[in-house]
């Protein structure tokens, strides 16, 4: 089973309208709550990274009996270090959204605590994709 | 001895502003951030939430982390939009009318007193 969904840059008001909707879906099957929720968590960091760093971007989610397989592209300024982005604590958010609670710098490591697999990839001044597998 | 949501919310005086057909969920532990990311990490399904944070993303992490409840702090207006949506997502927001240190305290020294009681 496969879905799309558009992820506009700057738009908080969206507030993980994707992740949301994803975790509805998988509701209707068998899968474990625990599960449920690393997808949950995973997905919406993602969301709100293209929402809070990017202009636009794409959620593109494949899901198959035991596992499921997420892309999210942008394009937007890309990130210059992926090492350093991945560190807990480090952000570029502005002051504005640190205001409302994002910018911890904690987003990418909780992607990677709640995937089984992520790749990240990013051309500067370009934008950046992140791929994720999590099994059921 | 188990507490839900509604004898809470009547014992410390705090005000329910949506959810309430969600008030029998029990309440057994707490977490306080502003920081959403760090609500995303750390917080654990069926935990409260202490925050002062009062937009629609609250909701949001409410509902994909399947916490109890958000207790919002201090006497912050919540847009009747965000609301709505909690509503919609069966996410209960309460609020305290007092500071974060005021409200973790007493939610502290409650729940310990209930798990004394075990
Ligand atoms: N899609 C993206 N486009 C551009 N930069 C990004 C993107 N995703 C992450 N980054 C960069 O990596 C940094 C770290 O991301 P991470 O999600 O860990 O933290 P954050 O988004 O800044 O804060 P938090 O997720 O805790 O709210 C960001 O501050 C930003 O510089
Ligand atoms: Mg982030």
């Amino acid at each position: 089973m496969r879905m799309s969904y558009n992820i506009e840059g700057g738009d908080f008001s969206a507030a993980g309208r994707a992740s949301s909707e994803v975790k509805r879906t998988l509701k209707q099957f068998n899968i474990s709550p625990l599960v449920l929720r690393r997808i949950a968590v995973a997905l919406y960091e993602a969301e709100m990274n293209v929402v809070a760093h990017a202009r636009n971007g794409a959620m593109q989610v494949d899901i198959q009996p035991h596992y499921i397989s997420v892309v999210i592209e942008d394009e937007g300024p890309g990130i210059e270090d992926i090492a350093r982005a991945m560190e807990e604590g480090f952000s570029t958010a502005t002051d504005e959204v640190r205001q409302m609670g994002f910018g911890a710098g904690m987003g990418l490591p909780n992607i990677k605590k709640n995937s089984d697999r992520m790749m990240l990839t990013s051309t500067p001044g370009v934008g950046t994709r992140l791929e994720l597998t999590v099994n059921f | 001895m188990q507490t839900t949501l509604k004898q809470l919310v009547e014992e410390l005086n705090f005000e329910c502003l949506s959810g309430k057909a969600c008030l029998e969920r029990p309440a057994h532990a707490a977490y306080a951030s502003d920081l959403l990311s760090d609500v995303m990490g750390k917080a654990q399904a069926g935990m409260l939430w202490v925050t002062s944070q009062v937009h629609k993303n609250i909701v949001a992490v409410a509902s994909l982390k399947e916490l109890s409840a958000i207790i919002v702090v201090n006497e912050r207006r919540i847009d009747p939009e965000v609301l709505a949506h909690a509503e919609g997502e069966e996410v209960v927001i309460i609020a305290s009318g007092l500071p974060a240190f005021e409200t973790t305290g007493m939610l502290y020294k409650y729940l310990e007193k209930v798990k004394s009681e075990e």
